[in-house]
């Protein structure tokens, strides 16, 4: 992991002075609300439905163990409202009404809960409950173990992601932690761009398979190695989700790793410039990129030469910068668990018991991945389970999260973009502990890639931007799909799940999206087929299709059932013996089966009444 | 710290001034393409203080067309935006009515130094000596 260094460290902290300063210029009048707007939202800090929203940025998804605890300790300090307004919100919330959960008679209704963090689809970890008035004293907290809110919203360089084997997948060109780590650096307070015309999301992918969502960004960088084998980067610019879905398009097909901040320079300099400021919802570099098409390439390209010939490209990345950064992210030594004669009695007792346990089994298969030291795993901590909202880890989650990172992954867990916690230097004569381990948490559920392991965003229940609850129907929908069984069966599905077209919950990019609409102050949801993220199960990114007129709230869950139900009435046997997964069937039969089966599931009755 | 090298003038300041000759920008213009001969000052406005297109104006000016005179930011100036301001090249900057001076000195203090390259400092933190 990146080790900050102590000029790191003095920064982020003079950034919590700084937000301290401006709250109390604030509170003394000497900012106004719309002052203090942009400079809160570039500290993570939002105005919610009830309480302010916390966004903590996590670098690329990489939390130490340090870092774990401290999340902990703002999760339990600090996450809590005071009694009068969970009570108001509570029954706001459950005024919008329960949601039916398909084949049983029960109803999930809206339980407000706090004291937690929640992972985003952005490895960010937000919080919900804390109050403004205390905003300063945890920045200040965080900063104490390198943790910040900066540029983690505003219309910025937001946190910068990569997928989350970088550095220990099997297929990876390059690791791609320390250039995102220079561009992190780069991006921060950058003085020209913190007032771009709208938010701006940069995405690495150092691997073959693209399990960064490169097409959906702002700008990805695809790690490529030309015919010299030298590295460098694809760069794709204009990708996006919200009210008009665009796959980026490719900018350049190499720039050399040395050119990437010259290159980013460029592209951000022409938007700064020329991207639309009067329309909220045009302001996206996608539709600059998609109006001006060629123009902007050219544009760009002219820039970046200026940088380089008239500027003399002082950013650009030179091999000892680079060797500094890479050194920090070298992988740790992890070797054979040493045990005493008593200790391998137990340990072959755990493991005995682990094998004779079909979930093991299940978990070895789902949440357990190859990594580059053949005697190691990566392990994923399934946060998708019945009781807690998708990515919601409490505080003492997290201090057990920091345990086990401690115990079996070198001090090391990461965030991924489908909101599970990765453990990724684990040794595999480790297994059986971890697994018994993280069952006791709650965290081993063999689910990860399946139906359950659904995105969603916290929607409306929290989210004022959200015009639909989110999470009441995952959790019907996660109901209704608790048979590990029928799960396994079902098998691999990307469902995808945004409380409003922001597209928090990468609604687009699912095999299933549901989306949340407003119509007549109602709760109302669009169905979406077909998406894609761009991994190698979902085949190049692309965004789904709708079924059909949105659906009311308690018509989802059977919505999603009667989707899953047509899929396994179509589907073929796959070579490897098992069935094609949902989106091959999709893709192969066509969307309109499965529309039928939408629409069938409506309630027709009602409607008429 | 950061030194603060931008002068902070309030609107009273501006009745003293001596008359220069002024080109004021607007915020659609290319500066590749003005013609600066004989400026003593460009004026570049914020309509409004969220807008970030004179950020890359004044460093255009100073870095590309190496422009040597004053660069003014008028319009909507916080306090929060001058060392922005400072690092892209304005040397001068009108703060809104009401702002304290004394809040925006503040702002030079507390960052001992950044991380990019800018208008004042050309190198980033890792390529300086």
């Amino acid at each position: 992991m990146y080790q900050y260094t102590e000029f790191d460290r003095q920064f982020v902290r003079a950034r919590a002075a700084q937000f301290r300063d401006q709250l109390e210029r604030w509170q003394a009048g000497k900012l106004t609300d719309e002052e203090l707007r942009p400079l809160r939202l570039q500290n993570g800090w939002y105005i919610q439905r009830y309480a302010p929203m916390a966004r903590i940025s996590v670098p690329y998804g990489e939390l130490s163990s340090a870092q774990l605890r401290v999340l902990a300790r703002v999760a339990r300090e600090y996450d809590q409202p005071d009694a009068a307004l969970l009570a108001e919100a509570q029954e706001k919330q459950l005024a919008l009404g329960p949601v039916p959960v398909p084949g049983t008679n029960r109803q999930v209704v809206t339980k407000l809960t706090f004291g937690y963090g929640h992972f985003t689809t952005r490895t960010n970890v937000q919080f919900n409950w804390i109050p403004i008035t205390r905003a300063a004293e945890v920045m200040e907290l965080l900063a104490d173990v390198n943790m910040h809110g900066i540029q983690t919203s505003g219309n910025a360089i937001r946190n910068i992601t990569t997928e989350e084997l970088a550095g220990i997948a099997v297929d990876e060109i390059a690791d791609p932690r320390p250039f995102a780590e220079i561009i992190r650096q780069w991006a921060a307070l950058h003085p020209e761009f913190v007032f771009l015309p709208r938010k701006f999301k940069i995405a690495l992918n150092g691997a073959r398979e693209d399990r960064a969502a490169t097409g959906w960004y702002d700008i990805s960088l695809q790690a490529v190695k030309n015919e010299q084998g030298e590295l460098g980067f694809k760069v794709l610019v204009g990708g996006g989700m919200g009210r008009t879905p665009v796959i980026a398009t490719v900018v350049s097909a190499f720039v050399p790793w040395q050119h990437v901040l010259s290159y980013l320079e460029a592209c951000i300099r022409v938007y700064n410039q020329y991207g639309r400021r009067d329309n909220v919802w045009k302001a996206r570099i996608k539709i600059l990129v998609k109006a001006e098409g060629q123009r902007y390439i050219d544009k760009v390209e002219e820039e970046f030469r200026q940088i380089v010939e008239i500027d003399g490209a002082p950013h650009t990345i030179t091999q000892a910068e680079y060797d500094r950064i890479a050194a920090q992210f070298v992988a740790p030594q992890v070797g054979r668990p040493q045990r005493d004669a008593a200790a391998a009695r137990v340990h072959e007792i755990i493991r005995a018991d682990a094998e004779a346990d079909p979930l093991f089994d299940r978990w070895l298969q789902r949440n357990v991945l190859p990594h580059r030291n053949p005697e190691l795993r990566a392990v994923l901590l399934s946060f998708k389970r019945l009781g807690q909202n998708p990515g919601d880890c409490t505080a003492d989650q997290f201090d057990a999260c920091a345990d086990l990172a401690e115990r079996f992954s070198a001090g090391e867990a990461r965030v991924t973009h489908e909101q599970n916690l990765l453990l990724p230097w684990v040794h595999q004569d480790d297994l059986p502990e971890l697994w018994a381990a993280a069952r006791k948490l709650g965290l081993a559920r063999p689910n990860i890639g399946l139906i359950t392991d659904m995105i969603a965003c916290p929607g409306g229940d929290f989210c004022s931007l959200a015009n639909a609850r989110s999470l009441p129907i995952a959790e019907a929908i996660t109901e209704r799909f608790q048979d590990l069984d029928e799960e396994h069966d079902i098998g691999e599905i990307d469902l995808n799940f945004s409380g409003c077209i922001n597209s928090c919950g990468h609604h687009h990019a699912g095999h299933i999206g549901i989306l949340g609409v407003d119509k007549d102050g109602k709760e109302w949801y669009q169905i979406t087929l077909g998406g894609s993220n761009g991994s190698d199960l979902s085949g190049p990114a692309t965004p789904g299709k709708v079924v059909g007129p949105s659906f009311a709230k308690e018509e989802v869950p059977g919505v999603i059932e009667a989707l899953i139900d047509t899929y396994r009435q179509l589907r073929q046997p796959a070579a490897d013996g098992k069935f094609e997964p949902f989106i091959a069937t999709l893709k192969r039969v066509g969307h309109e089966p499965f529309k039928a089966a939408a629409n069938a599931a409506r309630f027709v009755e009602k409607e008429i009444a | 710290m950061t030194e603060r090298l931008i002068r902070i003038l309030q609107a009273s300041d501006l009745e003293t001034e001596t008359e220069v000759n002024v080109l004021v920008v607007g915020n659609d213009a290319d500066v590749a393409e003005l013609s600066l001969e004989g400026i003593a000052r460009i004026e570049l406005n914020f309509p409004k203080f969220s807008d970030g297109r004179a950020y890359s104006q004044a460093y255009l000016l100073r870095r590309r067309r190496k422009f040597a005179g004053d660069i003014r930011a008028t319009g909507d100036v916080l306090v929060d935006q001058l060392v922005q301001m400072q690092r892209t090249g304005f040397s001068s900057a009108v703060l809104k009515e009401g702002k304290d001076v004394a809040d925006a000195q503040r702002q030079f203090e507390r960052y001992s130094a950044f991380y990019q390259g800018d208008v004042v400092v050309h190198e980033p933190l890792f390529a300086r000596s």
